[in-house]
């Protein structure tokens, strides 16, 4: 059977009617123990299964997941990476994600199709102008190639975008990262998978953790749709349903789950080829490699499990790129869908202890964990194979809300993607 | 759009409300002693829970708080009440 | 031969041609034309090429079912991308162009990239072009990606209406249970909106010609609309109803004609009912894809819409008791029918461009036209939107509404009813809420699923070109879950959005696991229906009501003094006044502090706080003490949120015993009420204490600088200026207007509010600058009273703080030590990052003289090792006062810095500076009084 990818491996199984491919990962019956379990089988869930097998050896693991792997937020973003932050905690750690995504192709032997076509978030005021150059400085420093464009700057790279003066939301210049860009979603999480399991982990579908088993005062295992299944050091990456698991093993987070939706146009011919962020229409947009124009905005403000999106914030982004970019008006919406995003109160993820020994967190990571996987799954790793926190992930363990050491990114940009 | 009933004004267009906060938590006596972890529950912990729910929410129209019963999962509304003790006599500004 | 238009029969009217063009050569049709219609009446067989493999393709549907024939349209300079030719109403002048296709359909040049289909099957995208890197492929596969292109003009006056209504019953769907339940409703006194996508009303009755309970199909139609009109029912055709989402709302599109936007509507409907019929499954077999291959029920469509016969000898192939009426049409409309069982062998279709016949088994039938109908797929999309399930019928091999909400109902063949008389009785006891048994089905279908390991190309999603080899391929690599098929395959996620496929893609699914089909389970239906412009969410967002900004009473005296208007915090204010920005602030600055400057204030908040409860609320509120502010006394405090993390800060004046006024910053009024309000109604009695935002009543003229005093003297007020002291307020009257007169500076000088009625402002204006003229005061704007502030070292929040600032870094740190009394945000004050020694403190920073102003957001580094940001610059001008650059900076330790030389970096530049108190003019405060 025919394992490793490779345009001569994809000539030679074409000539054989492409049978001799090996499963892309295997879906074995759950073992009664396993020395981690990983709960959630998203992006976050499956790269911390690869990185403890493959960076840490820690290869008897499972994950397990409810659905199908990538059914959660890791399959339904918009796929924007970039790492353009303002905090140094924050570039450090979301720069380190874009440094592993550059390499991720050839290292899982999957083509995730990083797209690193850059990405602009514009400035629509002088005063906004100001405020972008304070980022791009911060992100200088801090090491991250992010530039400020002036308005001439932004039209060469996207020609399209409405430059009228009068606009309600002129363009007066952009922060640029050219480094950043998008990746393919589904392809991530199989590529994760694919690696995980070539190393021996256990990626379990249809799995439901329906309890978390403590047993004084430490994790021992949990009961699932599938049955009991051991392991004394269990990480949880589950995003929108953070609180839920919580909830079963006895903790509280400072978590609040909406719906975040996105966007996809009917597929047209290349027409705009990098990410364009207007923070004053809350409303992003970049085009895939289909065609598709793939766009969305802010949460809508309303606590939510439900997987649908609401029409005022629909109203508010697709407005918004219709006033952004007036051709797109009658451009026709092939589909929109909606994440459970978790959403903590500064905008920043959550990672390490959860209180329980033993329970490892990678949560909080709201509307912007997708850039994040690779790093999110490295920490966890870390974390769960060293019982340490990784010097990058020590910021944004729990304990910052007791000791007021907040990374207020939302504060700091706006929106977060 | 979801409607959503304002106990003062009846059901309303979403855009109108925002949400508020869980209730039941009461802010701690801050001028004695209060440790970190209290304090941090007290600001930031939720329940943020799946399903039946009870929510504090205002109505920025009349700028009344109350409480709402909603299913986070479905979106179905199923009651609403008013935060206050006693409503204004009928008829009061 | 293939397609052509019959003498008589359909909707048409023959008695108009109109012409149009398609991929270079002219053609005509009739009013009641689509673009397919017309084209198929005309002969043309290939409509278009598939989206990776470059195929030729024929019209497979009639209506929105077809994923084929996809055009850009252009009619007199309007362009509209990827119209669906089959539901694309032909207008006279058109000119239409396959998409994806070049120079054309007929003859695409990239067809040749059906040969290395081997090598181009799902996914393979993920197994190569790594090395070195993606970067080197995605701009040619992009190039070859996108189906239509978009012109780069937006069309004049598109702009979609909405409209907003509700009623008791919405239908959606005009076909015969559609009409037979609107009318029901109606007479039975219901208000009822019956939708239909087409224009002419009656779904797929004009399918066959029996008659329907006695009539004609089109006589039955119109006395269903003429009695449900009569009993106050209301009807929109070509109205699309593409969504529902919650509580009830459906979103329907009303086509307008080509290149015009559609209306919207939004219906809040108490009950919906689900009547839009079922679509023909295709077959899977080997070339199914061929042009001439098509629906049985498209042709029927076809013929009794548009009197057009597909073909001429035409082989059906049917699995159905469907197919029975209308093969019997296609005879009696002169059609060579020759009818086949699937069952007898694979099926493969015959040909190249055009179908020469097809091969069952042994036997090989020539036809130029092959008819296919695998079962009846109800259309079930606006159910799942509302939250149905959907059960399994294996009687009728198809999903079919199960448990649904209370408000939705389902009603004829998308409810499974695919009988016409059943489905009549059905849908009237639905709309009347009445019980009913359905009683047997005389449809009968045989289950006719894709046979894994089968040999040749068969097509399972022709848009996308995943065929039954992909699912297979999918399989093999364990991409199982319906979701990862779609996913890895794109099956079912092109602009048909799987119309065609689905079904068969998760049988073929079934079968390769030898698993039953609801196990497999269905993708997910999300709105909209069909694809709808994004003019439709527009609505009022558009231009400068996006979000429209405040105005001043006094604009039009602003815009006369020849005030350069801008966005502070959603006003529209004055930035400065006179044609050129710097040398205007410059004078206006020194205006204000030789003379006096007059400077509208009007947006800043006036939010009163009264009641008995009052005084302990607004202590509680304010970081400040307040309690023990005298009445007609004014103070400076900052609003906290319970982080710790300043909000808003401004003065707050007790205007008596158990009433304030509260100025907050003009962009956070909302915020500031919504936040007294929560107080208010959350932990205190809220019939003690009331909140009342006035900022709108009144306009306030701010008149600051050696002058002032004088001029506020000289307008009769009945109150005496010299007397008021600093930080003090008085009332006065302004003719017959009450008047405040508020004590306070933002500006180091003596500077006076004057608040009266909005209605006076203009009359205020005038008096002030009357007055103010002679000694040499001049209207400021804006950006001179941020340059004024900034001497001061007084701090505007949201510019000179950022999402981390305490009060205590801005040097107001007693009520963090001192304040007995429980206040917003106190306990987070004591946090052990809020006692951090390294906090980012306001300062001044200077820079030689003659040297350069500092860039706003240039940032403050540590020379050694590894740069380091400490800091940063928040406010930075030229200062005329001190003919000197001036900066304030929020610093890490600033406070112990003060004096040190700091490097800054901006935009890769370096620069320095020297750290000092933020305040650079008159830091005794000798001013205020002079
Ligand atoms: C519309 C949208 C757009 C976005 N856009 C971007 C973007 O452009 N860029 C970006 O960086 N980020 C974006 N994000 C955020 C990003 O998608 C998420 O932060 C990220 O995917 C989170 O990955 P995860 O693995 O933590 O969570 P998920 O992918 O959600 O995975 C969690 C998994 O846990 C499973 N699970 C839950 N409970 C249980 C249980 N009890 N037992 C077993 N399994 C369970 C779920 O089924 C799910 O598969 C977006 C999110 C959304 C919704
Ligand atoms: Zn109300």
């Amino acid at each position: 059977m025919n394992k490793t990818y490779s345009a001569l491996n994809l000539f030679r199984e074409g000539l054989r009617g492409q049978r001799g491919w090996a499963p892309a990962w295997r879906s074995p019956k759950p073992k009664p123990a396993y020395d981690v379990i990983v709960i959630g089988g998203g992006g976050h869930g499956l790269a911390t299964a690869y990185y403890l097998a493959k960076v840490h050896g820690v290869r008897n693991v499972a994950v397990l997941e409810k659905g199908w792997i990538g059914g959660g937020n890791s399959g339904r973003n918009t796929t924007v990476v970039r790492s353009d932050y303002y905090y140094p905690e924050s570039a450090a750690l979301y720069d380190m994600s874009v440094r592993l995504y550059e390499g991720l192709s050839r290292e899982l032997n999957y083509n995730i199709m990083l797209s690193q076509r850059g990405m602009m978030i514009l400035a629509h005021s002088e005063a906004e102008m100001e405020i972008a150059a304070r980022q791009v400085n911060a992100m200088q420093i801090n090491g991250i190639d992010s530039q400020l464009l002036d308005t001439e700057g932004v039209r060469k790279l996207a020609p399209i975008l409405n430059f009228d003066r009068g606009a309600r939301y002129p363009i007066h210049g952009a922060m640029y990262q050219g480094r950043g860009g998008t990746a393919r979603h589904d392809a991530v999480v199989w590529g994760f998978a694919r690696g995980a399991d070539r190393l021996g982990v256990d990626i379990i579908q249809n799995c439901e953790v329906t309890d978390v088993i403590v047993e004084g005062g430490r994790v021992t295992g949990v009961a699932t749709t599938r049955g009991e299944i051991r392991a004394d050091r269990i990480g949880a990456a589950v995003a929108g349903h953070s609180s839920v698991l919580a909830h079963m093993a006895g903790y509280r987070l400072p978590i609040h789950s909406y719906a975040l939706q996105a966007f996809v146009s009917e597929p047209l011919k290349p027409v705009l080829d990098t990410v364009v962020l207007s923070p004053g229409h809350g409303t992003y947009v970049s085009q895939s490699d289909k065609g598709g124009l793939v766009f969305g905005g802010g949460l809508d403000r309303i606590p939510s499990y439900g997987q649908r999106g609401n029409l005022p914030v629909q109203e508010t982004v697709i407005g918004g790129l219709s006033e952004m970019v007036p051709m797109f008006s009658k451009v026709k919406l092939l589909r929109h869908w909606a994440g459970i995003v978790d959403v903590t109160p500064d905008s920043s993820p959550i990672i390490g202890p959860s209180g329980v020994e033993g329970l490892y967190l990678n949560c909080g990571w709201g509307t912007g964990g997708f850039k994040a996987i690779p790093v999110g799954g490295y920490m966890l790793a870390h974390i769960l194979a060293t019982g340490r926190h990784h010097d990058l992930s020590r910021p944004f363990d729990l304990s910052r809300f007791t000791r007021g050491r907040l990374i207020d990114e939302g504060a700091a940009s706006g929106i977060a993607h | 759009m979801q409607l959503f009933p304002c106990p003062f004004c009846g059901p309303r267009n979403e855009r109108e409300f925002h949400y508020v906060a869980e209730p039941g938590k009461t802010r701690p006596d801050t001028t004695g002693d209060i440790t970190a972890e209290d304090w941090a529950a007290y600001l930031y912990d939720t329940k943020n829970e799946k399903g039946p729910v009870r929510e504090v929410w205002m109505h920025l129209t009349c700028r009344e708080l109350f409480v709402m019963e909603r299913d986070s999962v479905t979106m179905d509304v199923l009651g609403s009440k008013t935060l206050r003790r006693t409503l204004p006599a009928e008829g009061a500004a | 031969m293939s397609g052509r238009r019959l003498s008589q029969g359909g909707l048409i009217d023959r008695s108009r041609l109109l012409r149009f063009r398609f991929d270079g050569r002219d053609f005509t049709g009739h009013p009641g034309d689509t673009l397919a219609s017309a084209l198929l009446a005309s002969g043309v067989r290939v409509m278009g090429r598939s989206f990776k493999y470059h195929r030729p393709r024929g019209l497979w549907g009639a209506w929105f079912d077809d994923p084929n024939a996809v055009f850009n349209v252009r009619l007199r300079g309007d362009e509209l991308p990827n119209c669906p030719a089959t539901t694309t109403a032909l207008v006279d002048g058109m000119q239409a162009r396959a998409v994806n296709a070049w120079p054309n359909a007929e003859n695409d040049l990239k067809g040749g990239l059906d040969l290395f289909h081997r090598w181009l099957g799902a996914g393979f995208y993920y197994k190569t072009f790594m090395w070195p890197d993606w970067h080197l492929f995605e701009p040619s596969i992009r190039k070859m990606a996108g189906l239509g292109a978009v012109d780069g003009k937006a069309i004049d006056g598109y702009v979609a209406d909405q409209l907003h209504d509700d009623c008791d019953l919405l239908v959606a769907g005009g076909g015969a249970a559609g009409l037979a339940a609107a009318r029901a409703a109606a007479e039975a006194g219901y208000s009822v909106v019956l939708a239909d996508d087409h224009p002419t009303l009656g779904g797929s009755l004009y399918q066959g010609d029996e008659p329907i309970e006695g009539e004609e199909p089109q006589a039955w139609v119109a006395a269903q609309v003429a009695a449900i009109r009569a009993a106050g029912g209301r009807i929109l055709t070509s109205t699309t109803v593409f969504g529902l989402y919650d509580h009830g709302l459906a979103a329907l599109a009303e086509d307008r004609g080509f290149a015009r936007a559609p209306r919207l509507w939004r219906l809040r409907a108490r009950r919906t009912l689900v009547a839009t019929g079922a679509m023909d499954r295709p077959i899977t077999f080997a070339d199914n894809d061929r042009p001439g291959v098509m629906s049985l029920q498209g042709a029927a469509e076809f013929l009794g819409r548009y009197g057009v016969l597909a073909g001429q000898r035409i082989a059906v192939l049917s699995n159905n008791s469907h197919s029975a009426p209308i093969v019997a049409r296609l005879r009696a409309a002169g059609a060579e029918v020759i009818e086949a069982d699937p069952a007898e062998g694979a099926p493969r279709a015959l040909g190249g461009k055009r179908l020469s016949g097809v091969q069952i088994g042994a036997r090989k039938i020539d036809c130029d036209t092959l008819l296919v109908s695998g079962g009846l797929t109800p259309t079930v999309h606006l159910w799942r939107h509302a939250g149905g399930k959907l059960d399994w019928s294996a009687e009728k091999a198809a999903f079919v509404p199960g448990a649904g909400p209370d408000h939705m109902l389902a009603a004829g063949a998308a409810n499974g009813t695919f009988d016409l008389d059943p489905a009549l009785a059905e849908a009237r006891a639905a709309a009347l809420g009445t019980p009913h048994a359905t009683g047997a089905s005389g449809y009968r279908v045989r289950p006719l699923w894709p046979q894994p390991g089968s040999k040749g190309r068969q097509w399972i999603d022709f848009q996308h070109d995943v065929t039954l080899k992909d699912v297979e391929l999918a399989a093999r690599e364990n991409y199982v879950s319906v979701e990862h098929l779609k996913r890895y395959t794109t099956l079912g996620m092109a602009a048909d959005q799987g119309k065609t496929a689905n079904m068969a893609g998760l049988a073929a699914m079934a079968a390769i696991q030898g698993r039953p089909i609801p196990e497999v389970g269905t993708t997910t239906f999300r709105p909209p229906f069909v694809p709808v412009p994004m003019e439709l969410y527009h609505g009022t967002r558009r231009g400068q009501a996006v979000n429209p900004l405040k105005r001043l009473e006094l604009e039009p005296q602003h815009r006369a003094a020849g005030a350069a208007m801008g966005e502070y915090g959603g006003w529209l204010r004055p930035a400065w006044y006179g044609p050129e920005d710097q040398s205007a602030i410059t004078a206006e600055v020194q205006a204000a502090r030789q003379a006096a400057g007059v400077f509208d204030g009007s947006p800043l908040g006036k939010i009163e706080v009264m009641g008995p409860d009052a005084a302990a609320f607004v202590n509680f509120i304010y970081y400040n003490t307040i309690a023990t502010l005298e009445p007609g006394h004014i103070r400076y405090g900052f609003m906290l949120r319970e982080n710790g993390l300043i909000f808003d800060d401004g003065v707050i004046a007790r205007l008596a015993e158990d009433r304030f006024l509260i100025s907050c910053s003009s962009s956070h009024v909302a915020g500031v009420e919504a936040m007294l309000e929560s107080w208010r109604q959350d932990g205190n009695d809220p019939d003690r204490i009331f909140v009342h935002d006035t900022t709108q009543h009144w306009a306030t003229i701010t008149v600051t600088g050696p002058q002032a005093r004088a001029i506020v003297a000289a307008l009769d007020t009945g109150a005496d200026p010299a007397t008021l002291a600093h930080m003090t307020l008085t009332e006065g009257r302004f003719g017959d207007s009450p008047l405040r007169i508020a004590r306070v500076s933002f500006t180091g000088d003596a500077s006076f509010e004057l608040s009266v009625p909005a209605s006076r402002a203009a009359d205020l204006w005038q008096a002030v600058l009357a007055a103010g003229t002679p000694l040499g005061a001049r209207p400021i704007g804006l950006e001179a009273m941020s340059v004024l502030r900034a001497e001061k070292g007084f701090i505007m929040v949201g510019k000179d703080t950022d999402g981390e600032t305490m009060p205590h870094d801005l040097g107001f740190d007693v009520p963090r030590r001192k304040k007995k009394a429980a206040f917003v945000g106190d306990r987070a004050l004591q946090t052990e990052a809020a006692n951090a020694a390294d906090r980012r403190q306001l300062v001044g920073l200077r820079v030689a003289d003659s040297g350069t102003v500092l860039p706003t957001g240039a940032h403050i580094v540590t020379g050694d090792g590894p740069q380091r940001s400490i800091g940063f610059v928040t406010s930075s001008y030229f200062s005329p006062t001190l003919d000197r650059p001036i900066a304030l900076a929020l610093l890490e330790s600033g406070q112990q810095r003060i004096g040190d030389r700091v490097q800054l970096r901006h935009l890769g530049q370096s620069l320095s500076a020297t750290v000092t108190a933020p305040c650079a003019l008159d830091p005794e405060g000798e001013r205020l009084n002079a």
